[in-house]
């Protein structure tokens, strides 16, 4: 008989395929997403060993990181993103994997994709060449990031040797402020546990103020758990997963879905199961968050200042500190609400999801962007796109001064041709602030979709909870 | 992947923490089909000036430690981004080893998987590893097998998975291995819930 136990052992038990001691555990892989910067060269690898792909039909490939995000009628003018794209397109031909190509609608960042089309389910094993596939653990699948090699490996056996993680538990009980979201809920645990805080464990997020997110604020907040180094994140199926899931492109049908509802309202964890860490955070105590430094742990309240290295005791922390403001151009005691911008991104498998452009857009709503800040809207997939547009949001958002943009994942990680420039200090949706991410000496502040729509308008950093919605 | 058994040379000291693999290899440079240069690129944004001009008192262009073998470096290193272009920079640069105080997960599974070693050392050891490898003229002598690491007055054992210290020093072909399981395999997949989706 088996005792208590938590979501993450019930999907990782589910999917053993092969268990001997010594060894990891070999786990059985539901679903390999591909794209075109982290696959080639597995691809060439299995070519040159003569090994084939065993599951096209578990394989999805999506075009994203270095697509343009304007112009696409004219081609891609990049020689080495269109030729990494055109040897995704032959790779996937060649291994009958379904691809969806850029003018395809459905396209799109590949964690945006996933969930729309239906091939998200909850109790899945999911994996990606690429960090930020915990968002999937949104649905209570156990979904992470893996290197080419391991890519390679998914390819030609549809399996992945696994040391099996440790289980920790972020609890988040109470009702959120005006002005929270789930992005600041985020920022708050990164900033709680630090940016390795979660190294070696798969975090379950629990309490009523998850249960209490919609599933697009429940993918922003598995997405950033690698952001605290956790391997993977995942919160608990309910009825709100299963109505995001229901009727989607790849979602069972008729007796299919009782059969899937059945076995996904098993995988919550039992009462009496137990975790290797608890952690505890106050809703209450929470307010719109912005990052200062150069990780996505080196957070503020929007209502703090920017802090001094004298502040830290720790060697490293003083002098991670120190070059943080330099390359920051910051001042310590600046108070946040200070800090003047240059540009605005609202975008990434962070925040790039209708419901994002949703919050965005209600800030936005008869204003305009300020005097000299150059904003920008990029939609996480195609999808997003067409539904925005239906509800008028890009109307808001061009009226306001926003660029409207086609799908990918663009100044998330300026791989595209949307780039900060030295010393341009951008609010940005996304989930990273590293020194250069969005562009070599690019500052990059991260809040969520109605803190970036705020700053765009006056221009500088505002707590969104005294904004005047009409 | 060649066997890894023992390391013997130079260190090179990069005493920083959480040094993202944004900073081992920027983004402009993971648009390459191919599996092999990366090297030149290695910390780029750190070692090379706008204006394309080597910054010359980083670590990586002094000429005292061009033949480094082993990176010192603070906790949390390879955290970020899964790119394995950052273990393939650092190995195309000549780093046989990267000894801190810990390591970011899918960076860690990235380096075994190609035959770097990763070494995780407490705090005070790695500092001292950071001394010592001040002066470029001392050496640095790891052993796999015997699991061990010696630097002037440094002389400590490392914990390693078996399982990750075997495939290492037999230089494993782990998709091989997995694929001498092929009936465990088809068994699974013959049981597996009916409802899981395909995409096609």
């Amino acid at each position: 008989m088996t005792g208590a136990r938590t979501l993450f052992e019930k999907v990782w038990d589910d999917h053993v395929v092969r268990r001997v001691d010594g060894e990891p555990d070999l786990l059985y892989i539901d679903l390999h997403l591909v794209h075109e910067v982290t696959s080639p060269q597995a691809f060439e690898a299995l070519r040159m060993s003569g090994r084939g792909v065993r599951r096209p039909d578990l394989t999805l490939a999506t075009i994203d990181h270095g697509v343009p995000t304007i112009g696409r009628e004219f081609g891609i003018q990049d020689p080495l993103s269109k030729k990494q794209i055109e040897t995704l397109i032959t790779n996937c031909n060649d291994s009958t994997i379904t691809l969806l190509d850029i003018d395809d609608p459905r396209s799109g960042i590949v964690h945006v994709v996933g969930p729309e089309q239906g091939v998200t389910q909850p109790g899945m094993t999911i994996v990606c060449g690429d960090s930020h596939t915990s968002t999937h653990g949104a649905f209570g699948a156990l979904a992470f990031g893996i290197g080419t090699s391991e890519v390679e490996h998914v390819l030609a056996t549809q399996t992945l040797p696994q040391a099996k993680p440790k289980s920790m538990a972020v609890t988040v009980d109470g009702d959120l402020p005006t002005g929270v979201t789930a992005k600041d809920i985020i920022l708050a645990i990164i900033a709680e546990i630090g940016v390795d805080g979660g190294v070696g464990y798969v975090i379950e997020y629990r309490g009523s103020a998850i249960e209490a997110l919609s599933m697009e604020g429940r993918m922003t907040i598995c997405n950033m758990s690698i952001e605290a180094g956790a391997r993977a994140g995942l919160i608990g199926p309910d009825h709100k997963t299963y109505a995001y899931v229901k009727d989607r492109p790849r979602a069972p049908r008729g007796a299919a879905w009782d059969e899937a509802v059945a076995y996904w309202s098993t995988l919550p964890t039992d009462p009496a199961a137990t975790f290797d860490r608890e952690v505890t955070i106050d809703p209450a105590t929470l307010v719109p968050y912005v990052s200062w430094g150069t990780n996505p742990a080196q957070t503020l309240p929007v209502t703090g200042s920017v802090p001094s290295p004298d502040d830290f005791e720790n060697a490293l922390d003083k002098d991670s500190t120190r070059r943080a403001l330099e390359y920051m151009g910051l001042t310590a005691g600046t108070p946040i609400t200070e800090i003047v911008i240059d540009r605005v991104f609202l975008g990434s498998c962070t925040n790039g999801r209708i419901e994002d452009l949703r919050a965005a857009a209600a800030v936005l709503k008869g204003h305009t962007v300020a005097d000299g800040v150059h904003a920008m809207v990029v939609p996480g997939s195609g999808l997003v796109k067409l539904q925005a547009e239906e509800e008028g949001l890009d109307t808001i958002f061009l009226d306001a001064g926003f660029e409207w943009r086609d799908a990918g994942c663009s100044m998330c990680l300026a791989m595209n041709p949307d780039v900060l420039s030295p010393g341009e200090r951008c609010a940005s949706t996304s989930n990273r602030n590293f020194e250069g991410r969005q562009g070599r000496d690019g500052r990059t502040h991260l809040v969520s979709p109605a803190m970036a729509a705020a700053a765009a308008v006056k221009g500088h950093f505002v707590n969104v909870a005294q904004w005047d919605l009409k | 992947m060649r066997p890894v058994t023992t390391i013997e040379g130079q260190m090179a000291p990069l005493p920083r923490a959480n040094v993202d693999t944004d900073q081992i290899i920027p983004k402009q440079f993971l648009k390459r089909v191919e599996r092999s240069g990366f090297g030149p690129f290695l910390f780029y944004d750190w070692a090379v000036d706008p204006e394309g001009e080597l910054i010359e008192d980083f670590v990586t262009n002094r000429p005292e430690y061009v033949s480094a073998v082993v990176l010192v470096s603070g906790p949390n290193f390879g955290s970020g981004s899964s790119r394995e272009h950052a273990p393939w920079s650092l190995e195309d640069w000549g780093f046989k080893a990267i000894i801190a105080p810990s390591f970011a997960d899918i960076f860690l599974n990235n380096c075994y998987k190609i035959g770097l070693l990763a070494i995780v050392l407490d705090t005070a050891t790695v500092d001292r590893l950071t001394e010592i490898a001040q002066d470029p003229q001392n050496r640095i002598a790891i052993n796999l097998e015997n699991q061990t690491v010696i630097a002037g007055d440094v002389s400590v054992s490392f914990d390693i998975d078996p399982f990750v210290k075997h495939c290492l020093l037999n230089g494993l072909d782990t998709i091989a291995l997995t694929m001498q399981h092929e009936d465990d395999i088809a068994t699974y997949e013959g049981g597996r819930l009916t409802h899981r989706p395909t995409v096609c």
